[in-house]
């Protein structure tokens, strides 16, 4: 069956196209991007006033599936990505059992084929049991469908693997994401490590402890020209050290997620809990250098970290708080609060979303040429509403942004020419 | 002025005026402590039960006698005794001792915010009797009770503060407490003990002991755990106690008629001298027995402070 869209306002960075398009699907593929189209036998869909994107894509997501299903699973977390305008996920690979052989990244694959609402494209561990100690088989783990690799939560401490796994992942062309922090200076670690942390007498996470671990993982890169992602930056240093790293030729891209470009540790006052992830929320020069990272291109992708908990897991002392937010859906009107802020323009916001985490992870979406899967968000990004965490698609509702005003909206999300958003 | 609180949880949220009521009713409560039948009805039929999740002698003693003393129902609970082992929430815990209707917790925890967390799942009353490196509202207020009857008032002194800022909940309420009333405070300890933006909360913050102390008109010596020792803080106690330890000798760079405060338990040869710890200018024991009175206030003001003491 064809899809006409018209009216809408096409926005698709790759090829340079911002302004008012007609976009027509068949088959679940476009067939035709042009000013005007006039198809007398496709269902219509009026698009005037409204953004038409390709499909968002997340890279960085946890599922929580196969184990840890009462806080996510593929079915729901890619309902919350689709209603937040996202059709593509890349998910960590920290479930239970960890995603460290092929049989179980074929069984995400699957599952989210048959059953989800959203592309989900896995991430395998770099290290067997995501354990620091023996590289995982990924060979093996590529063949089977995974698109980059990562211990993310648990950073490989030894430097030897490390660098290994730079050389191993790159015999298989497949990126390295880090999740860059040197643990012994976390520590028990439970906020950002500064004046709030200090007058809540809870212990802090001090900068350098990612800045160290950022640096370390940037020379690694350099020294095996292999390919770095580095997940999540949080703080001024390692913005600085990607944008160094990237002007002297070293193959490493980053993303940043909406709540560290939002937020900073004042959010964390009243010991809220679901100011609480790691890395932490950091201050306002941090807050400032992501932006500004994000303004000049070193920083290439938002990505949301979006990490279910169960109620009980927030519902305890924030010392013993388990860290992390959703934000699938809350990446979107976060991003284009950006554009209104200055800071980025809606072509720039639109690639950091789309084309740009499309190819750091290498995947044939985030554009709309002709011949493209029709994975699409028709956005309302003046559309006013208000938080309710209760209402989220997800399992899980830790959000810091409940009972927030946002602004911006997927009001219809095309998985492959299928509306998958409204359900 | 009344000052009838829902809750004790920070000094940072009080007023200098609410500080001295509570230290003008303490004063009031004090003579009590000293009769041959050391009890008043005025909490008669009041419920406090003293939920401690952390090993305490001193605190829980002192809320238990000021409970008792005011004819409250006073209850311990020390969590190696309690459901916590068995794996219980701080809520459910909580709530289920709530079902029974007490007037006030008491409560003293391992986690900062643990009390603010309480206060706001709870009806009754909650006092912070110590929660994680956060606040101990109580020893500060016993602490400027003390200060107050040696020196008269606190305005205008200068208060020097020595040991492991980082790990101690005592120095962040001595801090906002002395520096409402008007006291001017120095907190000294080696780098790895002296947390990140400290001097926004309002003190100086000194490197060496000697420049803490010099000319202070108090000196409070803060306990160093031994657990410390020869973890990445301090190479060990001997150190410590040489270049951040209180003896008869830096003690005559305070003023001469400076008084010294420790918040127990003393570790004697580390953070203090025995000679200065049982020295002419200690007031220690004063500090314990002025604990009394100030929980006694805390608990009354709690509780509505209808009628004030009478005989």
């Amino acid at each position: 069956m064809k899809i006409l869209i018209k009216n809408g306002h096409l926005v698709d960075p790759k090829n340079n196209i911002d302004g008012q398009f007609d976009l027509l699907i068949d088959q679940g593929k476009v067939v035709a991007v042009e000013p005007s189209i006039n198809a007398p036998d496709a269902e219509v869909v009026d698009a005037s006033g409204l953004l038409v994107t390709p499909g968002l894509i997340d890279i960085h997501v946890h599922l929580r599936d196969p184990g840890l299903e009462y806080k996510e699973d593929i079915i729901s977390g890619t309902r919350a990505a689709a209603a937040g305008g996202v059709t593509s996920i890349a998910c960590m690979p920290n479930t239970k059992p960890v995603i460290d052989s092929a049989p179980l990244v074929e069984y995400i694959i699957n599952k989210a084929k048959n059953q989800g609402s959203a592309n989900v494209f896995p991430v395998a561990a770099i290290s067997q049991g995501m354990k620091g100690e023996v590289l995982a088989e990924m060979g093996e783990l590529k063949a089977a469908g995974c698109v980059a690799f990562s211990d993310d939560g648990v950073p490989v401490v030894s430097g030897e693997l490390m660098r290994r796994a730079f050389e191993y992942a790159d015999t298989f062309g497949a990126p390295i994401i880090s999740h860059a922090e040197d643990l012994s200076l976390v520590g028990d670690g439970c906020m950002n490590e500064g004046e709030v942390a200090t007058e809540l007498g809870l212990k802090g996470i001090p900068w350098v402890a990612e800045d160290a671990a950022t640096a370390r993982e940037i020379m690694l890169a350099e020294f095996t020209g292999a390919r770095l992602h580095v997940a999540h930056v949080s703080t001024k240093g390692s913005v600085e050290l990607v944008r160094q790293a990237k002007a002297r030729g070293v193959k490493v891209t980053c993303e940043a997620t909406p709540h560290h470009f939002t937020l900073t540790d004042e959010a964390v006052r009243g010991y809220n809990t679901n100011a609480k992830m790691n890395p932490p929320l950091r201050t306002r020069s941090d807050v400032d250098a992501i932006r500004a990272g994000l303004a000049d291109g070193t920083i290439d992708a938002i990505a949301t970290d979006h990490a279910p908990h169960h109620y009980d897991e927030k519902n305890v002392e924030f010392a013993i708080a388990l860290n992390g937010i959703v934000g699938l859906e809350t990446l979107l009107p976060l991003t284009l609060q950006l554009v209104r802020d200055g800071v980025i323009d809606l072509v720039r916001a639109v690639a950091l979303l789309t084309c740009r985490p499309a190819e750091i992870i290498g995947i044939d979406r985030g554009s709309l040429e002709v011949g493209a899967v029709a994975d699409i968000a028709l956005i309302d990004p003046e559309l006013e509403w208000t938080l309710d965490a209760q209402k989220l698609q997800s399992k899980s509702k830790n959000t810091p942004f409940d009972g927030w005003q946002l602004r911006g909206a997927a009001v219809q999300t095309l998985l492959a020419g299928c509306t998958v958003h409204p359900r | 002025m009344a000052f009838n609180p829902k809750h004790i949880l920070t000094i940072r949220d009080l007023r200098a005026a609410d500080i001295n009521f509570i230290l003008d009713t303490a004063l009031s409560f004090k003579e009590i402590n000293t009769r041959q039948i050391k009890k008043v009805p005025t909490l008669r039929g009041k419920t406090i039960v003293n939920l401690f999740f952390e090993a305490s002698t001193r605190t829980r003693t002192s809320f238990e006698i000021a409970g008792k003393r005011l004819s409250a129902d006073t209850i311990n609970i020390s969590a190696s005794s309690s459901s916590v082992v068995k794996g219980e929430t701080l809520e459910d815990t909580a709530q289920n001792i709530e079902a029974m209707h007490p007037d006030i917790i008491v409560m003293r925890h391992s986690a900062s915010g643990a009390c603010d967390y309480l206060a706001k799942r709870l009806k009754c009353s909650i006092i912070n009797a110590g929660d994680g490196t956060h606040e101990h509202p109580s020893q500060a207020l016993l602490d400027a009770f003390t200060i107050r009857q040696h020196k008269g008032q606190i305005a205008g002194l200068t208060v020097a503060i020595v040991g492991d800022v980082t790990h101690s909940r005592v120095v962040r309420s001595n801090i906002y407490c002395l520096t409402k009333l008007g006291a001017t405070v120095r907190v000294a300890g080696p780098r790895t003990m002296l947390p990140p933006g400290l001097e926004k909360l309002g003190c100086e913050v000194h490197s060496s002991l000697s420049s803490a102390i010099s000319g202070a008109d108090c000196v409070m010596m803060l306990r160093i755990q031994r657990e410390r020792q020869g973890k990445t803080l301090i190479p060990s106690l001997r150190e410590y106690a040489r270049f951040f330890g209180l003896n008869t000798e830096n003690i005559k760079l305070a003023k001469d008629d400076a008084i010294v405060l420790h918040p127990g338990p003393m570790n004697r040869g580390v953070e203090i001298s025995s000679f200065v710890a049982d020295g002419p200018q200690n007031v220690i024991l004063d500090q314990v027995e002025n604990g009394v009175a100030v929980r006694m206030a805390l608990l009354y003001l709690v509780a509505g402070g209808e009628q004030l003491p009478k005989d």
